[in-house]
């Protein structure tokens, strides 16, 4: 219960300033398409040049937890998710806010990552010795086979076929290898200038949830003259408190699921959302509602993207390997002020690192309380006629492209991968696997190259691969998981034809 | 009269060429870093510019961009190819990494596509074994690894990067081969593989290694270096007090640079000012407390080690 001591420091006058500062600045920063995470936090990091060093971290801590809640908005308002954590709130987050439920959403969004946030940081306090090691127990055939099941999951993801979701899977995996290969610097599928440096996430996650429904408000606005592109209507908090509560299945999924992909280093935070939420959706007793509005989907990928927060930092500050890009940063932070993570940490800087611990808990009470303020806000203006609506969200998605790199490239290829998926859209395909696909793709090409090499110089590949306890569980899970997806189309197509 | 005019013109040039010296920088400055936010090239970016907009350095804030991918081939061939030549964008620069790449070909630039302002760091590459492993010294490694050839798997944050140049050169001077097994992701990936087993060994950053060693989680066998780093590691011995001719070929400058055809008197200008920046207080202070080794040189320097990098990089890599 050390920790409990450091609260002290955290409850002085600037240090209060300072989290809510991060808070706010996170919630914005996090709400702006093509500001992720861990660009946020690598803007503030200047700022805390001029501070002490725990005023520092906790600025940092306060804007990386409301940043990735932030992103919430974005992807529930607009469809824009504000980084890959916040992709699976937009499956059901925005097609409740099309319903005119915005403040809905947004209010279990907040609820859900306050609860997930609060567990993934208190996992943090309690268990990070033991965290650590499970971190250090994923090496290259762990980290394949986990991406592996990443891919698996693609098939069931926001689509109803499994069919067309493995295909739009695997046109993310290819458009993964495009650019130079990260390890060998062979030039893959480059075609253009633009596609030098592969497809970046950030750009690609834009173009291809926000210009398809770009593209329709153009063409829906020329048909008739409709408003309400969302419309928000007031909602009683309690009711949200009180549906958070009715769903703690969907709770307890999301947290889990968070708490464990955020530790694994090298996935990070970037998957824990659409993991939780294909889980929760195979358990669900209504598994047909997801996508159309659920609010366990909601509550799913909030609680599983903020849980993730606390335990992505177990590697950082335990064995000072930074998890996650973000994570990254915060180790520039730190070694800024000559504070070094590792074992001994909190017996020699714990004046720092309990305060920075504390802070992201106090930071997740301030970031739901901001949350559901600006859930109330929105009630106001998203009062917009679709002819307004529909150059706004363009604006946001060419500069959020743009400010990733501050290149040109980026936009064009939002703009084309957009295009493409408006025309996927209507076949029946979705974005979300799509995305899944590219983002996983490096990862199990990467852990596979690596793992082949090592498994060449010892003890061959078959052992490498299929030995030890966590690679057969991983292996069995993925076993699994295509069963279910194929017992599950089976049992739909023979539903369909029993019908007709 | 057509000289006359042809002169004219010239001296028109020169003269507009020498306004623009000595009015710039009139606004801010970018410094393009082809390595991700928080790489420890971003980070040292960060903290040696951080003074830049004081009064007795250039007046203006240099505002860092990062374009990370492929071992900083992205960025580099932006830089290359794209970018303004005004003054206004200047790049960070990793030696051996761009003349290692350039001489591997498949990229856009070489060491002539860039001329050098000056250098702010040296990250020289250490050996390091988990704290659990048998090895304790080179020796212990070499004669593993001569027993059992092709089997030691070591490594390191990438192909043709100061720590493959390190492992290439300690195969070589050793008449050994082992498994260099290139991670993504700098050199974090490489350190987590030492660290949980996944690798027998590996090559890292001096600067990464000394913490991971503060922590408990590593040792460090050797420095390839010509000498011993005084400041961070006193008691660790080089490559060459170990019996291995590996000189400092690997260690990975750090330093910035302008595109090409970017104005004589603009490269002057900040060739002169920019030594003295990395020079100051405030930033030598930040360095020392993140454990980066600050290693000045002036634009002279650095294109003598330019060339010289360039010579021996080119014999080294001829027979991959």
């Amino acid at each position: 219960m050390e920790f409990l001591t450091y609260f002290a420091d955290v409850f002085t006058v600037p240090a209060m300033l300072l989290l809510v500062g991060g808070t706010v600045g996170g919630l914005i920063l996090g709400a702006t398409p093509g500001l992720s995470p861990t660009m946020a936090v690598a803007l503030l990091i200047p700022f805390t040049f001029q501070l002490e060093a725990v005023h520092g971290l906790i600025l940092l801590g306060a804007a990386y937890t409301s940043t990735v809640a932030g992103g919430a908005v974005s992807a529930i308002l607009l469809k824009i998710p504000g980084a890959p954590a916040n992709i699976a709130t937009t499956l059901d987050g925005h097609e409740m806010a099309r319903r005119g439920q915005g403040a809905r959403a947004l209010q279990l969004a907040f609820l859900a990552s306050l609860v997930g946030g609060l567990i993934g940081v208190a996992l943090l306090i309690f268990l990070t010795p033991v965290l650590a090691e499970w971190a250090l127990a994923f090496g290259p055939s762990q980290l394949f086979w986990l991406a592996i099941l990443g891919v698996t999951i693609i098939g069931s993801l926001g689509t109803s076929s499994v069919v067309k979701g493995l295909l739009s899977g695997s046109i993310g995996l290819w458009l993964a290898t495009v650019g130079f290969d990260d390890i060998l610097g062979v030039q893959r599928f480059v075609f253009h200038s633009s596609l030098s440096g592969g497809i970046s996430i950030v750009p690609a996650l834009i173009g291809l949830f926000a210009i398809p429904q770009v593209i329709a408000m153009f063409a829906e606005g020329r048909r008739r003259s409709s408003i309400e592109a969302i419309s928000v209507e007031k909602h009683p908090l309690s009711r949200a408190v009180r549906e958070l509560l009715s769903k703690l299945r969907a709770v307890a999924i999301g947290t889990v699921s968070g708490s464990i992909i955020g530790l694994i280093p090298g996935i990070g935070g970037q998957i824990a959302g659409l993991v939780a939420y294909d889980q929760a959706r195979k358990v669900s007793p209504d598994r047909e509602k997801f996508g159309t509005g659920h609010s366990e989907g909601i509550i799913a990928a909030e609680s599983a993207n903020n849980a993730m927060v606390g335990p992505s930092l177990v590697p950082l500050l335990t064995l000072s390997i930074p998890g996650s890009p973000t994570a990254a940063v915060l180790l520039g932070g730190l070694l800024i002020h000559g504070i070094f993570p590792g074992t001994d940490l909190f017996d020699n800087h714990p004046d720092v690192a309990w305060p920075f611990i504390n802070s992201m808990l106090i930071g997740q009470i301030l970031m739901c309380v901001f949350g559901l303020y600006v859930a109330s806000l929105a009630a106001r203006v998203a009062l917009v006629p679709k002819s307004v609506m529909a150059p706004i969200v363009l604006g946001l998605a060419v500069f959020g492209s743009y400010s990733v790199q501050h290149s040109m490239g980026d936009v064009y290829v939002m703009a084309a991968l957009g295009t493409m998926m408006y025309f996927l859209e209507r076949f029946g395909f979705s974005a979300a696997p799509l995305v899944l696909g590219l983002i996983l793709g490096p990862i199990a090409e990467s852990s596979f190259i690596q793992g082949s090499l090592i498994a060449e110089a010892t003890v061959g590949p078959f052992a490498y691969f299929f030995g030890g306890a966590l690679n057969i569980l991983l292996v069995a899970i993925v076993v699994t998981s295509v069963g279910y997806s194929l017992y599950a189309e089976l049992r739909s197509r023979r539903a369909a034809r029993d019908a007709s | 009269m057509k000289h006359i005019l042809a002169g004219l013109v010239i001296a028109m040039a020169a003269l507009v060429g020498t306004v623009q010296a000595d009015e710039y920088p009139e606004r801010p400055i970018m410094l393009m870093v082809s390595y991700g936010a928080g790489g420890a090239t971003d980070f040292q970016a960060r903290i040696v510019t951080m003074t830049a907009g004081n009064e007795d350095a250039l007046g203006v804030p240099i505002a860092i961009i990062n374009k990370p991918g492929a071992g900083g081939r992205v960025g580099w061939n932006w830089f290359a190819t794209e970018a303004d030549a005004d003054g206004y964008t200047l790049a960070a620069y990793n030696i051996p990494h761009f003349i290692a790449q350039s001489i591997k070909g498949g990229v856009e630039y070489s060491k002539d596509s860039f001329e050098p302002i000056a250098n702010w760091g040296a990250d020289p590459a250490v050996f390091i074994v988990g704290t659990e492993s048998p090895f304790n010294s080179m020796a212990d490694v070499i004669a593993w690894a001569e027993a059992n050839p092709g089997k030691l798997t070591f490594s390191g944050a990438g192909l043709f990067v100061g720590h493959h140049i390190a492992a290439l050169q300690i195969e070589k001077a050793a008449g050994v081969t082992m498994q260099y097994v290139p991670t993504k992701g700098g050199g974090a990936a490489a350190m987590k593989a030492v660290i949980a087993g996944d690798v027998m060994a590996g090559i890292n950053n001096l600067s990464d290694a000394y913490r991971a060693r503060e922590a408990g989680n590593v040792k460090i066998l050797a420095v390839a270096d010509i000498q011993r780093n005084e400041e961070f590691l006193p008691d660790v011995p080089t490559m060459m007090e170990e019996g291995l001719d590996v000189d400092n070929s690997s260690v990975n400058f750090r330093g910035i640079m302008v595109p090409k055809g970017t104005p004589d008197a603009i490269i002057e200008k900040l060739a002169a000012i920019v030594p003295g920046m990395f020079m100051n207080s405030r930033v030598l202070g930040k360095m020392a407390a993140g454990g980066s080794p600050v290693h000045v040189m002036n634009r002279e320097e650095v294109l003598a080690m330019w060339e010289e990098r360039d010579a021996y990089l080119r014999e080294l890599l001829k027979d991959l």
